[in-house]
């Protein structure tokens, strides 16, 4: 029996096969991924068919039968898109009224943004120390750039409009609302009960009511809380109340970050001796904070598509211009193309922000809570 | 030393934290009357009076999308209930649509197919990264610059586009169309019923009850045999072609349309990265424990899957819910008749700015306060309970 055995067993090794045709490469891909069943393959089918129907189209509208020059709508004979606008109007949908011969102010102070901003949002920057010094003073720079003196014609806020609207809108409320935030999540979780209860008030009053509506206050009410002959600026007063929105919401995803942290880190810092600032700054925060990256970052993208609010109140933004745009008898029906037009500037700079975000998460290596703005 | 020493004080946590609040309260108390004083100087200035009493006032303008009756005669306390009515309108019609995009999209995200899966990131990645209030305007624009009356776009004969928005049949209701409504709303409760008593039978003799069957029969069936009983006493009127405009049949305004459809894409979005996350964060553990007890496919959804999911959906979906009904409030820039926007006409009228932004304030605080009421009460309820 067992010499039976033995004559059926091979002698041979078998030479590894190839798998199946079907289960590699593209035909396996295909399958695995598109045409796993028939509810999938129908469901892919439909899609390509949808797809077929959309992009040709798309492109042919956009690019083929689009038109790129002319004075007015009428020389837009083509079918497809009318880009004729595009040269005429870019300088005003990036810098709304902005005298056209001081326009180089505020390119000059968006290209200084750069080297401001990228010792923050990189390592290994050269000479980061310096740059570092540079984005503290930036502020300073970029608003004597924006509104004159030390020799530069002084340039009147009304006259800021566009796109240029919406970053210093966006940046300066940013820059601000991290720090308030931060102070109004430490409030929150305070043992004194009156700070404890001023930012609960502040926090929940704020994120209670639309930002459109802070908006209003601003407008309205601001100059009856003020002394009768005091001023605030407008985009002033709109810095001010997209920080207090964006203020609240940040203290929430802080809070949460700060919730995270183990009650031991806390106590361990007591124990090292370190005073309520010191185990803040030094243990709790750089903690907390890390966690709170992907709520962070959302609220900032939260915060820069909420800027084209300021139109409600009678500021031109880069909504704005495109909105008188489409009213002017010159241009009259081109929603599509001028709407799509102000849409890829905000995607661009908000879709590129969030896959930052995950780059400095992976980077961290943390997976932290995701905070839910809108 | 007897002597209280303010090195002492200063050490001592207690009186250090008085000290401390009472420089909140101080700094509080001056700013607020700061902001009074001036407040009354300014009104005194400007001649204003403060009170509520101007809501009684005739409010002289017209609200072309209102659900109750209003004419330039009404006052403004009765336009401001038109506007509330125009937000809770739009604002559940678009939680209702966007619930509803929110879950699809979420589910179909997490499909196997490759290339619906990439579909959907695109829609979504596109409508989460564009201001809101440029989709707003942008499906504003697309609606009224739809084709004239005359040309409207049919839809199955019934439903007519065109740029002065949606026109559909409207329902009227006979009398005796009270017994079917009647016959469906005890329906559901003796569904409700036997659902809970065949729930405590299962528990006390593991016998199951088909309850599917028998809430289709009392949900479904028996109202429709009523329904076909009575002579069917439910007819829809259908919109009429005239030469300039369409008469009879519900009309849902461009602007309607826009803030629903624009809402509903928007918050539908953030949703489904909502429903993704609560899917993704059931671990495939917890379905392979569920199938190893004998569990069927369906059962394991319902009870192991869905409530563990919920957990995660539900605090961020209601928030989500909220930030809708917040961001009703844009529709102030396409003239849709809400809340704000129906506020600011009477604010630019009678002048009364306090007692507007007041009115404002107080609606969405409170629906957001009871809100986060919900939330916490739910949060409680379904916390884990640790052993």
């Amino acid at each position: 029996m067992n010499s039976t055995l033995q004559n059926n067993t091979k002698k041979k090794r078998i030479a590894p096969r190839a798998p199946p045709i079907g289960s590699t490469g593209a035909i396996g891909w295909l399958r695995q991924n598109l045409f796993s069943n028939i509810f999938n393959s129908l469901l892919t089918l439909i899609c390509i068919y949808g797809l077929i129907l959309i992009i040709p189209a798309g492109i042919d509208w956009v690019f083929l039968s689009s038109q790129f020059a002319g004075d007015n709508r009428f020389a837009c004979q083509n079918t497809g898109a009318c880009w004729a606008w595009i040269d005429q109007r870019t300088g005003q949908f990036l810098f709304g009224f902005y005298p056209e011969q001081e326009r180089w102010r505020p390119f000059l102070a968006f290209l200084l943004l750069i080297p401001a901003l990228a010792p923050w949002l990189f390592d290994r920057v050269p000479a980061q120390k310096y740059l570092r010094i540079f984005s503290v003073v930036y502020p300073v720079i970029a608003t004597i750039l924006l509104v004159g003196g030390f020799g530069l014609p002084n340039v009147a806020s009304d006259k800021f409009g566009g796109f240029m609207l919406n970053l210093i809108v966006g940046l300066s409320g940013i820059v601000l609302s991290l720090p308030v935030g931060v102070l109004l999540a430490l409030g929150r979780r305070s043992r004194l009960p009156l700070v404890k209860w001023v930012c609960i008030g502040f926090i929940e009053i704020v994120r209670g009511v639309p930002l459109i509506t802070l908006l209003f206050v601003s407008n309205i009410l601001l100059p009856i809380f003020l002394p009768p002959d005091a001023t605030l600026d407008s985009v002033v007063r709109v810095i001010i109340m997209v920080t207090a929105f964006a203020s609240a919401y940040m203290a929430e995803v802080i809070r949460g970050g700060l919730q995270a942290i183990p009650s031991g880190q806390y106590e361990a810092a007591k124990a090292m001796g370190l005073n309520y600032f010191q185990s803040m700054r030094l243990v709790i925060l750089p903690q907390a904070l890390r966690i709170s990256i992907p709520g962070i970052v959302n609220t900032f993208i939260g915060l820069f598509k909420d800027t084209t609010l300021v139109i409600v109140i009678g500021l031109f933004d880069i909504l704005g211009i495109a909105n008188a745009m489409v009213a002017n008898p010159d241009w009259l029906g081109l929603s599509t193309e001028t709407y799509v037009f102000v849409a890829s500037f905000f995607f661009v700079i908000c879709f590129s922000m969030s896959r930052y975000s995950m780059w400095l998460e992976r980077r961290l290596g943390t997976k932290g809570s995701t905070g839910w703005s809108s | 030393m007897l002597s209280i020493k303010a090195r002492d004080l200063w050490l001592n946590p207690r009186s250090r934290g008085l000290f401390f609040q009472l420089l909140v309260l101080l700094s509080l108390a001056s700013f607020l009357a700061f902001i009074s004083a001036n407040t009354i100087a300014n009104l005194q200035k400007a001649g204003l009076t403060t009170g509520f009493d101007f809501l009684s006032n005739q409010a002289f303008f017209d609200i072309n999308q209102r659900l109750i009756s209003f004419s330039s005669q009404s006052s403004f306390g009765r336009a401001l209930v038109v506007g509330l009515l125009n937000t809770v309108l739009v604002s559940s019609l678009g939680i209702i649509a966007a619930t509803i995009i929110g879950f699809l999209a979420g589910m179909l995200r997490l499909s196997k197919n490759w290339l619906v899966s990439r579909i959907v990131t695109t829609y979504v990645e596109v409508t989460r990264n564009v201001p809101l209030l440029l989709q707003i305007i942008f499906w504003w624009a697309t609606f009224t610059s739809l084709p004239r009356v005359r040309d409207s776009i049919e839809i199955f004969e019934v439903f007519f586009l065109n740029n002065r928005g949606l026109r559909g049949p409207s329902p009227i209701f006979e009398q005796s169309f009270f017994w079917v409504a009647l016959v469906f709303l005890v329906g559901m409760l003796a569904t409700f019923a036997v659902s809970h008593w065949s729930r405590r039978r299962q528990m006390e003799t593991g016998k199951i009850l088909p309850v599917f069957p028998i809430g289709f029969l009392l949900l479904v069936f028996l109202p429709v045999m009523v329904f076909w009983g009575l002579d069917e006493p439910l007819a829809w009127e259908l919109p009429k072609r005239t030469r300039f405009n369409f008469i009879g049949g519900i009309n849902i305004t461009p602007e309607l349309l826009a803030l629903w459809v624009a809402l509903a894409t928007y918050t539908g979005a953030f949703i489904s990265e909502i429903v993704r996350a609560g899917i993704l964060s059931v671990s495939v553990g917890q379905t392979e424990a569920a199938q190893s007890l004998g569990l069927r496919n369906k059962q394991t959804m319902r009870l192991v899957i869905l409530p563990q999911a919920f957990r995660v959906i539900i605090p961020p979906l209601t928030s989500q819910y909220l930030n809708l009904t917040k961001n009703s409030s844009l529709a102030v820039a396409i003239g849709y008749q809400d809340l704000v926007s129906i506020g600011g006409t009477i604010l630019n009228q009678s002048g009364h700015a306090l007692e507007i932004v007041a009115i404002w304030m107080a609606v969405y605080l409170s629906l957001s306060l009871a809100t986060s009421a919900y939330m916490n009460w739910y949060n409680k309820r379904i916390s884990l309970v640790e052993r």
